[in-house]
């Protein structure tokens, strides 16, 4: 039954594909990416890994997307139709393609439990997360305690990629801003939208505290309840205009909360140093290693809550702040 | 070809060719932004069809289950996820960069433009 | 029970995949937007509906059928909502229901 669904989902994904390659109208093209990313978050959960399906939600068909229409906002919709025999890529892609469709039928079976990537650090991870670290989310443990270093890396990634947009949009026309509530808001009159859209922000809020709160216990975590909480603001600039959002969250706040949640999760790591262990060795930071690896874990998870949240906020409010004319 | 057992690869492959085809032969900066996304997907899709295992369960302790699926490609795709929503927006700003200098983002008029000052 | 609960609930879903099919196939055959919106509220509505409250009948009483059925309250709220927005928009922008053509004969 899950093959079946499997088959469906990927096959649809192949259409999306195609289509995204065979259209020249960008909006369109951005429509169908978050059309793909979304049937990608199915296919994830298709293949158990529902951690991963809601980071792709969230980031492939929710936030890429409205990143991609902010960009064309400024770039313009159409697209010029590609050459009209691209012969090169023709041949490199059913080079590469012929390669790899060579090399794949080398892999283990789709499921095989005795296939090479399952091998001991896996089971380890299964095994020992219990008695070590006490969560059941063994993914949440891997990602914050055993290879808490990576993500301390990943951290700094969308950090510097943060810096990177702030720094190249900081050059262009920016509109004028006036003051708050001297423009009209671009949905004055859409009441249902503008009432629907204030009902569901304290939800979206509850539910990013919920998902960043309960990441040991069932999918979620920093990276998901961040982009969540995101989220939330991107819709309120959406329908009530971005004076307005600016106006709740002044570009102060998310230079700090951008720099502070990396900054929160290198502290923890030097307290660890402090306190006689290796870096990022939660074990230390309570008299119960138990205990030590659950404060460690939630300390760090807000850190990389509060830098994604940030980031995202304020790529999106430089995004919109670029003069279409 | 042993399609059952290695359908979720072939289409891994599939969709990496149609991102790297988009890469490629698409003029335009953010089309080929577009396909980068594909291809990272397709990568994706790869890890955790080799993470999973047949009659396992989400990598999440229960009581009673005893076979899970892998869940260390779990965490290094979470980690490619972010990274990838981070190239795109690094990337989507230079799209607008390149807009704002040069007037176009198509790669023809573009390289249009690197020919003539060349040949000043 | 259980038995008869699974029949049921697994009925209902597949009866809401049907109806979400049908729905499909009028968004492409029909000719404008906004008669295609009216495919697409469909979806919205009813096979959405069905599919989760079929769901949630199959997996007995708890925790997941009260998840379902709340997601299906969230969907209720914000789907018609995105249709009603696209729908003021193509109006704002111009766009007019077709014209009924005239019958030659008739009241």
């Amino acid at each position: 039954m899950t093959l079946f669904a499997d088959i469906a989902l990927l096959a649809f994904l192949i259409a999306a594909a195609i289509a995204i390659l065979r259209k020249r109208d960008l909006f369109t093209i951005a429509m169908l990416s978050g059309v793909y990313g979304l049937l990608s978050a199915a296919v994830f959960v298709a293949l158990d890994a529902p951690d991963v399906a809601m980071t792709e939600a969230a980031v492939g068909a929710g936030t890429s997307t409205v990143l991609m229409l902010a960009t064309l906002h400024f770039v313009g919709r159409e697209a010029m139709p590609p050459r009209k025999r691209p012969l090169l890529a023709l041949i490199v892609t059913v080079a590469v393609g012929s390669a790899l469709v060579y090399g794949v039928s080398d892999l283990p079976l789709f499921g095989d439990p005795k296939a090479p990537a399952h091998g001991d650090v896996a089971r380890h991870y299964l095994e020992r997360t219990g008695e070590e670290i006490g969560i059941p989310n063994v993914v949440t443990a891997v990602l914050a305690s055993y290879r808490g270093f990576d993500t301390l890396g990943e951290t700094a990634v969308i950090l510097t990629a943060g810096i990177g947009v702030l720094a190249l949009l900081g050059m262009l026309p920016r509109r004028q801003r006036r003051e708050v509530g001297a423009e009209p808001a671009p949905h004055r009159d859409h009441t249902i939208l503008r009432v629907v859209a204030k009902m569901l922000l304290p939800l979206l809020l509850m539910f990013a505290c919920y998902v960043q709160a309960h990441g040991e216990l069932s999918p979620g975590g920093g990276f998901q309840a961040g982009v969540v909480f995101a989220t939330a603001f991107l819709l309120y600039a959406l329908v009530f205009g971005t004076r307005r959002a600016r106006a709740i969250v002044p570009e102060a706040w998310l230079e700090r909360g951008m720099a502070g949640g990396l900054l929160v999760y290198g502290s923890v790591g030097v307290v660890t140093l402090l306190r006689g262990g290796a870096f990022l060795d939660y074990d230390v930071l309570a008299a119960d290693p138990t205990v030590g690896q659950h404060v460690g874990i939630i300390a760090i998870e807000l850190g990389v809550g509060a830098t994604v949240a940030s980031v995202l906020i304020a790529v999106f409010f430089a995004f919109a702040d670029v003069d279409p004319a | 070809m042993d399609l059952p057992g290695h359908f979720n690869h072939y289409v891994f492959v599939l969709l990496m060719m149609l991102g790297l085809y988009a890469v490629i032969a698409s003029r335009n900066l953010v089309k080929k932004l577009v396909g980068l996304t594909i291809f990272q997907t397709s990568v994706f899709i790869l890890y955790i069809s080799v993470a999973k295992v047949q009659g396992g369960a989400p990598p999440i302790a229960q009581p009673g289950v005893f076979v899970y699926s892998n869940p260390l490609p779990h965490v290094l795709i979470l980690t490619a996820i972010v990274v990838s929503v981070s190239t795109t927006a690094l990337g989507l700003t230079l799209a607008m960069r390149i807009k704002h200098a040069f007037g176009t983002i198509e790669e023809g008029a573009l390289d249009a433009m690197d020919a003539e000052d060349e040949v000043r | 029970m259980t038995d008869v609960l699974a029949t049921v609930g697994y009925g209902l879903a597949i009866a809401g995949a049907v109806v979400s099919v049908i729905a499909a196939s009028g968004m492409l055959r029909l000719p404008d937007v906004f008669t295609r919106m009216h495919a697409a509220g469909v979806v919205d509505s009813l096979g959405a509906a069905l599919v989760l409250v079929g769901l949630a009948i199959a997996g007995g009483f708890g925790t997941a059928s009260a998840r379902l059925l709340m997601i299906l309250a969230f969907l209720w709220i914000t789907t018609p909502t995105a249709c009603h927005a696209l729908a003021k928009i193509a109006r704002a922008k111009g766009l007019m229901p077709p014209e009924r053509e005239q019958q030659e004969t008739g009241p």
